[in-house]
């Protein structure tokens, strides 16, 4: 039995990444991220893993060559954060469309102007519409669970897509928590071999990657079998999930949920603030009001019919992003969940918060007045929180 | 009920206010307590004030935000109080501990601690400096909390300090943080 | 003429009806599973330009030869034999380069009406 121990989210990530045993991983360091690569680096020059590691020049060398890895047929990892992941930007979209099955952690941080290496999900949002399986942890333990489980459902079959496994910057990258590390041999048996579909490496069967579409409708026929290919990950996360969940005595929700069988009010918030809700949550049961929690803990694909079934008996939902969509008439998430709801027929109001901006602490205080906010009719803005002061 | 007891540690960047964070972590744990230890970073450079959290409770902690109300709070450095307020959001029978050379009195006088505060004070930099040889008043530190607070006892932190330095340091090195932090046990005033 | 590319055949994999295909008939990350394909395609009728060969000129320093982005120099023992027509684009690079003048350019039509006259 794997015993318990205390570590960083970072930690975590770089161990469940270890344990995976990648053939090739290519990163660039960035704060908050950089223990990752710090930390995987050292087991390289340990002699602990025999991963080809690639210390490139920048992000956007970063993932280039682990799709180049990709392609060739190997199992690939990296780790990113904030503009590093911006710089990454037209590569994610390549992953996905050429179906590189790369793990790539991402610790969540804001985007400049102005300049902050603190933690929120500006830059994690930013490539949600890529085309990758997307994870958010609430703890470093979720973290660990989720990048193990995240090797399995990209070389999913059905699935060959890339998959972006976040944690949040500081909050989880860097605080010690009690974890649990599960032995080499399950992860190993857990996450099995990669067989690639078309390794470039394989000079018997030469094939052509990365090909050209233009004009009639391949280009349009290829985007419809990416987004099948992201609805198809639901189905294997589920299943892969459940698995780990087996194996680990750990939950694996798609979506987590607390208190939502008879909450008049509910909380959609992603990542780790879902601590701080549920814990102001039990104070507010405590006093007899029928609040609820509800954490996606996959952001992509969406799992629209899972929150709107916790929802589906509340008066009023709010969500607490922790970014913003400039210009939209809702957040993020928010606007996901508003979607989610009315696709499913569930009427509750939404209201819109945003909160935790660039590593600002989203205290209990601030949860409180959402709930009571929730209590009395809902705001139809979108409500900055925190600026005061 | 839970215990759940949160210490606000404020010290300049590169007295290993975190490792100490961590360190009165881990040392609870050996005691089956659940614990969180985070640092909350300001501008990345050596002197530059910094705050760092240690949550312990004998239940999962579920709260992942900044500690506003400490239950303890521990001044790695008594320059801090000139440009911080450290006692804020403290209970009436809160605990502050500094590292200075000053006596409880002056360092309760010296933050308005009420006198239902216990207020302890210690030289752990002179400590650090005699055993240690280097400016890291963070063993000592934990020292004087085992000894002021009483959430573990002083065996306990070396037991730890044992496991966590065992593989690092040498000897000497194991020796002398081992020595620092008996002697701030020993050495701290209330 | 543009001559009808055929990929049927091919070992393994079928590309009739490619058309009408269905999404699962796609291969996995729109891969070409045949690849090297490129060499039958037909892009000389890109050209708006020719470039003409003068053998007598010619000293054989496979400037042209090196230079040429499409391969079309065609050479054999060492020695110039002609001009790829089906896959030079006419971009003129190697009459640029030639320093024998050896290369000249004429415009497509001209050779073309050229070409007529002398069937």
């Amino acid at each position: 039995m794997a015993e318990k121990f205390s570590a960083t989210g970072n930690q975590m990530v770089a161990e469940a990444i270890r344990q995976a045993k990648p053939d090739v991983m290519a990163a660039y360091p960035i704060t908050p991220q950089t223990t990752i690569v710090e930390t995987y680096d050292k087991f390289v020059a340990d002699g602990r893993v025999h991963t080809e590691y690639v210390p490139v020049e920048s992000e956007h060398s970063a993932l280039s060559a682990c799709i180049g890895a990709s392609a060739a047929g190997a199992r690939v990892a990296t780790a990113t954060s904030s503009q590093g992941l911006a710089y990454m930007w037209e590569e994610l979209h390549i992953a996905a469309g050429m179906r590189c099955p790369i793990v790539m952690a991402n610790a969540n941080r804001a985007l400049s102007s102005p300049i902050n290496i603190h933690g929120d999900h500006s830059d994690i949002m930013a490539a949600r519409d890529c085309g990758w399986v997307m994870f958010f942890a609430e703890t470093a333990q979720e973290a660990y669970d989720n990048t193990v489980v995240s090797f399995r459902v990209a070389e999913d079959p059905n699935v060959l897509l890339p998959v972006l496994t976040t944690l949040d910057g500081f909050v989880t990258t860097h605080a010690m928590d009690v974890c649990v590390l599960e032995e080499d041999e399950t992860v190993e048996k857990f996450v099995g071999d990669y067989k690639p579909l078309y390794p470039l490496l394989d000079t018997d069967n030469p094939v052509g990657q990365g090909m050209f579409a233009t004009l009639g409708p391949d280009y349009m026929k290829q985007k419809l079998i990416e987004r099948r290919a992201l609805d198809n990950a639901m189905e294997a996360i589920e299943k892969h999930g459940k698995e780990w969940e087996k194996i680990t005595g750990r939950p694996f929700d798609i979506v987590d949920t607390w208190g939502c069988e008879d909450a008049d009010y509910i909380v959609v918030c992603l990542g780790s603030n879902a601590g701080n809700v549920r814990f102001e949550a039990r104070k507010l049961r405590e006093e007899g009001k029928k609040v609820g929690v509800v954490r996606p803990r996959v952001f992509r694909p969406f799992p629209a019919k899972q929150v709107a079934e916790a929802c589906k008996n509340a008066k009023a939902v709010a969500v607490i992003d922790r970014s913003d969509s400039f210009g939209s008439p809702s957040a993020p998430l928010a606007l996901e969940v508003r979607s989610a709801l009315v696709r499913n027929g569930v009427t509750a109001p939404v209201s819109d918060y945003v909160a935790g901006l660039g590593g600002a602490d989203i205290t209990l205080e601030q949860i409180k007045q959402v709930f009571t906010d929730l209590e009395n009719g809902g705001t139809d803005q979108i409500t900055y929180m925190g600026i005061e002061g | 009920m839970s215990q759940l007891t949160e210490i606000r540690w404020h010290a300049r960047a590169g007295q290993g206010a975190v490792t100490a964070a961590k360190l009165v972590a881990d040392t609870a744990m050996l005691q089956g307590n659940y614990i969180q230890a985070m640092p909350e970073y300001g501008p990345e450079r050596t002197g530059a004030p910094l705050k760092a959290y240690t949550r312990i409770s004998s239940d999962p902690i579920e709260v992942h935000n900044n500690i506003l109300n400490p239950d303890i709070v521990i001044v790695l450095d008594d320059t801090l109080l000139d440009s911080t307020d450290v006692t804020e959001g403290m209970p009436e029978d809160g605990i502050i501990i500094f590292n200075t050379t000053m006596t409880p009195e002056e360092a309760r006088a010296a933050v308005n601690a009420p006198a239902s505060m216990k207020v302890a004070t210690v030289d752990a930099t002179g400590i650090a400096l005699a055993t240690i040889k280097k400016d890291m008043p963070n063993t000592p530190i934990v020292g004087a909390l085992a000894k002021v607070a009483g959430l573990f006892p002083i065996d306990l932190v070396k037991e730890r300090l044992i496991l966590t330095f065992g593989k690092k340091f040498s000897q000497e090195m194991i020796d002398a943080n081992l020595e620092s932090a008996d002697r701030a046990y020993q050495e701290v005033h209330e | 003429m543009a001559e009808q590319i055929s990929y049927s055949g091919t070992a393994g994999f079928d590309y009739d009806g490619y058309d009408n295909w269905d999404l699962s008939d796609f291969p996995t990350g729109y891969v070409c599973p045949k690849p090297g394909t490129s060499v039958k395609c037909f892009t000389g009728g890109w050209r708006s330009m020719r470039p003409i060969w003068d053998a007598e000129a010619c000293t054989n320093c496979m400037l042209c030869w090196v230079y040429c982005p499409d391969s079309s120099i065609e050479v054999k023992d060492g020695e110039m034999t002609g001009i790829d027509l089906y896959h030079c684009k006419g971009c003129g690079v190697c009459v640029q380069e030639c320093k024998f003048d050896a290369l000249k350019l004429i415009s497509e039509a001209e050779a073309l009406a050229e070409e007529k006259e002398g069937e």
